[in-house]
Order: C-alpha cells, then sequence, then structure tokens
C-alpha cells in the first residue's frame, strides 16, 4: 500500500461521490447562490449608502456559503455513514481513520471554495464588486479556511445524529444560526438583543473575519474573531471523540 | 491449543457487554489458518459481536483480542478482509470505484475486474452501487472483502436474506477462497450452511460457546439423545459411562449427551437410584441445535 497514494484516492472519491449527488450538491451551491443573486445583487445593488451592499453581502453570503458544504457534506453524510453500517465497514478495512476523515474535510473544503468562488465571480461581474488582487486573496482565504471549524461542528453532528435525522439537525442549526449571526441581512438592523445574542454564534465571527478582510467589519478587531473560532473548533472535535468512541465501546 | 503461528485470529477470555446486556461471556475462540470454520448460533447469540471483537471495531471489557498474532490495528487488517452486514452503499459511486478505493489500502489487491468478477459481478461493473438490488448488494461486499487477497475472511451472515438458489452460488465462492488456503470465518444462523462449507463449527448462544467440533461430530451429537436429571453423580463419573459424549451442569440438573439413551440411563439409575426428574429427548439436527441453545438459556437464567 502506498499510503499517500490511498490518501489521495480517499479524497478524490469522497469528491466524486458528493458531487453526483443532486441532493448535496444543488441545495449548497444553488441556495447561497440564489441568496446572493437576490439580496446582494437584485435589491442590494440600489441606492448608495455608505457601505456598498453587494461587497458587504458578499461576505456574509460566502460565509453562509462556506458552512454548507461543512455541515452537509462533513455531518449528514457521516451520520448517514455510520448510521447505517457503512463506516463500520470501513473501518474493518486497513484505512486509517484520518483518510476517511481528511477525504471528508478536503470534499468541503473544496466546495466551500467553489461557492465562494462562484459568489465572488458574480459579485465583481453584476456587483460592481471591485476589490485589490490582495483583498480578494485574503476574502476567499478567510471563507476557505473559515470552513474548517464548520467541519469540526459537522463531525460532531455526524458522530451523535441518527442517519435519519441528520439532515433535520443540520438545517435547525445551520439556518436559524446564519440569520441570527447576519449572514443574511446586516446585523445593524437587528435589534440590540439579537446582536447580542449573534456574538454567542460561531456563524458571526467567521462574518466579522470575512467582513474585515474587506475592510467592512463593525469591530475592526480580528484576533477575538479568530481565537472564538479556534475554541469552537476544538470543543466540536473534543465533542465529535466522544461521539465516535462511543461505537467502538 | 496449537501453537500462535498456527492461529489466524483469537478471542482469548473475552467479555463484552452492552449496557446490561451481557453479548460475550468469556468466550474463548480460535480461528486455525486455513480452516474453514462456521460460528453458529440464534439472532442474538453474539455471533456479530464476536466477530467485531476480533476485527477491532469493538474493544473487549474484558480479557484479550488477537488478530495474526498482535492486536487488531489497522496494519494487522491488512491481511483480512470482512463482509459485515451493512444496510447501505453509497449510491453514487460505481462498483469498480468502490473496490479500487477498498483495494487501494492493501499491498497487492486484485484488479477490481477480478474481483468483480469472482462475486459474479463483472458484467456490472460500471454501474451505480444505488441501482444494485438487494442480492447483487451482497455480493458486492463479498467483492469488498476478497478484493485485498486477504489471509482471513471474515463474513457476518453472507447469505441472509437470499434464496435457495443464490445461497448455493454463494456457497460455491466461498468453497473457491477455501480452495485457495484462505481462512475464512463465517457466521450463520443456518445449520446446513455450516455444515456445507465448514471444517470445523463453533456453536454459540448467550455470548458463550456451547459446542464446538467438526460438521461430523455435531451431527454425530446431534443424532444421540440428550438425557437431563438431578443426581448425586459427578460428571466425570458419568462421562465415562457407555456412549456418553459429553456431560455438563446446568443448574441442579446433569445434562448428558449419548448416543443412545437406553445404556446410559440404565447405568445412571445403577449407579444413583435416587436419581430424580429424569428427562430424555431426541435430536434431530435442529432438535439438537436447540436442545444446545436451551441449555445456555438455562445456565444464564
Amino acid at each position: 500500500m502506498n499510503t499517500s497514494v490511498a490518501y489521495a484516492n480517499e479524497a478524490r472519491y469522497e469528491l466524486l461521490r458528493v458531487a453526483r449527488l443532486p441532493g448535496f450538491a444543488l441545495p449548497t451551491i444553488l441556495f447561497p447562490v440564489m441568496f446572493y443573486v437576490f439580496f446582494g445583487l437584485v435589491f442590494g445593488n440600489r441606492g448608495g449608502g455608505p457601505v456598498h451592499m453587494p461587497t458587504y453581502l458578499l461576505a456574509t453570503y460566502g460565509t453562509f456559503g462556506v458552512i454548507g458544504p461543512a455541515l452537509f457534506g462533513f455531518g449528514v453524510s457521516l451520520a448517514v455513514e455510520r448510521g447505517f453500517g457503512w463506516l463500520k465497514l470501513r473501518r474493518a478495512t486497513p484505512m486509517p481513520p484520518s483518510a476517511y476523515l481528511l477525504a471528508k474535510l478536503f470534499m468541503a473544503v473544496v466546495f466551500a471554495m467553489l461557492v465562494a468562488g462562484i459568489l465572488a465571480g458574480l459579485g465583481a461581474a453584476f456587483g460592481g464588486v471591485r476589490l485589490t488582487a490582495a483583498t480578494w486573496l485574503s476574502l476567499l482565504g478567510a471563507l476557505t479556511v473559515g470552513c474548517v471549524p464548520f467541519c469540526a461542528m459537522g463531525l460532531a453532528i455526524g458522530a451523535f445524529a441518527g442517519p435519519q435525522s441528520a439532515p433535520a439537525v443540520v438545517n435547525l442549526l445551520y439556518l436559524p444560526m446564519s440569520l441570527l449571526s447576519g449572514l443574511w441581512m446586516p446585523l445593524r438592523v437587528f435589534p440590540p438583543l439579537l446582536q447580542k445574542v449573534a456574538t454567542f454564534l460561531p456563524p458571526y465571527h467567521l462574518g466579522e473575519i470575512a467582513l474585515g478582510s474587506v475592510g467592512l467589519s463593525s469591530s475592526g478587531e480580528m484576533t477575538g474573531h479568530v481565537l472564538f473560532l479556534l475554541a469552537f473548533g476544538l470543543a466540536c472535535l473534543g465533542l465529535a471523540a466522544i461521539g465516535l468512541r462511543r461505537d467502538q465501546a | 491449543m496449537p501453537q500462535a503461528k498456527e492461529r489466524a485470529a483469537a478471542l482469548h477470555a473475552v467479555t463484552k457487554r452492552y449496557g446490561a446486556v451481557l453479548a460475550v461471556d468469556n468466550l474463548d475462540l480460535e480461528v486455525r489458518r486455513g480452516e474453514v470454520l462456521a460460528v453458529l448460533g440464534p439472532n442474538g447469540a453474539g455471533k456479530t459481536t464476536s466477530i467485531s471483537l476480533l476485527l477491532g471495531l469493538l474493544a473487549p471489557d474484558a480479557g484479550r483480542v488477537e488478530l495474526f498474532g498482535s492486536a487488531p490495528t489497522p496494519a494487522a487488517r491488512r491481511r483480512i478482509g470482512a463482509m459485515l452486514q451493512v444496510s447501505y452503499v453509497p449510491p453514487t459511486m460505481r462498483l469498480e470505484e468502490l473496490v479500487k478505493l477498498f483495494g487501494g489500502y492493501y499491498d497487492r489487491p486484485l484488479a477490481p475486474g477480478e474481483a468483480l468478477a469472482a462475486a459474479g459481478l463483472a458484467d456490472v461493473s460500471r454501474r451505480f452501487a444505488g441501482q444494485l438490488s438487494g442480492g447483487q448488494k451482497q455480493r458486492l461486499m463479498f467483492a469488498l472483502a476478497i478484493c485485498g487477497r486477504p489471509d482471513l475472511v471474515f463474513l457476518d451472515e453472507p447469505t441472509v436474506g437470499m434464496d435457495v438458489e443464490a445461497r448455493r452460488a454463494f456457497w460455491t465462492a466461498i468453497r473457491g477462497l477455501a480452495a485457495e488456503g484462505r481462512t475464512v470465518v463465517l457466521t450463520t444462523h443456518y445449520l446446513e450452511e455450516a455444515d456445507a462449507l465448514a471444517d470445523r463449527i463453533v456453536v454459540v448462544n448467550r455470548g458463550r460457546v456451547i459446542a464446538e467440533g467438526t460438521p461430523a461430530e455435531i451431527k454425530a451429537r446431534s443424532a444421540g439423545r440428550r438425557i437431563r436429571c438431578v443426581t448425586r453423580l459427578s460428571p466425570a463419573e458419568v462421562s465415562a459411562l457407555p456412549g456418553v459424549t459429553q456431560v455438563r451442569r446446568s443448574g441442579g440438573f446433569l445434562e448428558v449427551l449419548a448416543s443412545r439413551a437406553e445404556p446410559a440411563v440404565l447405568e445412571l439409575l445403577k449407579r444413583d437410584p435416587d436419581l430424580t426428574d429424569l428427562e430424555v429427548t431426541g435430536a434431530g439436527l435442529e432438535e439438537a441445535f436447540l436442545a444446545l441453545t436451551e441449555t445456555a438459556q438455562k445456565e444464564a437464567a
């Protein structure tokens, strides 16, 4: 066995498997794109406020867009494969468990980059989003890397949720969390209490980092957001480890 | 017990509980190299748990698991293949892709076409797994189990849900593995299947081994009679009686398996006139199996 070839094989097939699933590829790509086109480009383009809305919403819908593959790709597929015995069969082979998990991480990151890339292309072409090359790079980089702690969240969901209930669990967390984090509409239109609630939600922090990369963050200070996401990701990993260990106990 | 190097895998005094349920109870199980071993027992006997323990998928609560002389790690699993009871196959993967994916973790895997042909799936290798019938899925699982040319193959209830014809075809494939010199561990609740395939049968129930032997021995035992009684005679004494093949205590009872009941009963009564609760039951293959099973259940109760 050539280890690197086996890891690459695992990642390639995972990507292929998911890309062929219309139930995954369509909503995770289509929804953020649809939302961004509708709210960011069609409505957001009107009126000249102090903030360029297509740019602002590119950062927040981009954040929304990269969380989807992490939760659905990682979380739901793990829940299904674990719940129906497929993971057990995989574990009965010489496959190192890390190959399985890294392949899912790779798949989620590739889809996250794809979503972010499509939104960026639309924003530049139709929304008048004008950024320097360095700013483009830091926005897309932040979104891509920012997908990773949410993969950890997906891992934790997948380690506990049943195969049938996982999509519902993901939707119940993903959609309200995105709305309350100000990913669909700017947080400043929310009542103060809800603005306070947002600071406890992980997507808010990735949203602020993405906004910060294009100079539109309300706080301007990034370290706190990075530390929050780091702690969140680690907490999810710990939770996932507990869940996955249950299967072997 | 044979030398460690003649052993492919073993459970040494392994216990495994799920909450309050004792799934495997201080079980010793040995898989010898080159044999086809059938682990026979009713549903819930602990067969699948035993396989999971041997594969290292479950950690034992007590005891030791041995796979090719070491613990069942991913590295030790390079020499094994497994067909487990799985209700899901990624529907958007092609058969040849799945075989390639699984084979990629072994040192000298079969070509995907070869593995699929051995499972009778050569003509559907480009098909998506989601398009397979139930029987084809079962055969795909077999292809995945053998694609790494494993020395030891675990088949957990491989023919469950198959019709007679499909089962016979599957048996041929399993015999093919044995003919190649591979070690096969197969669980089943069909006596006929164990008899048709195995060199050795281990009968388990309630997580314990209740009988063990060649199919001929198991059959010989089942052709005999089961005698149950309350007696002051010791098992050692009774086992020396004519025709007695096995003696065990079961609660307050002594249980005796004998090739013929009459001479054994005559001797029993001669040596212990105070013997009570005498009961003699005959056993065909199914009945013998049930009898063995009941014994273990009563012991556990």
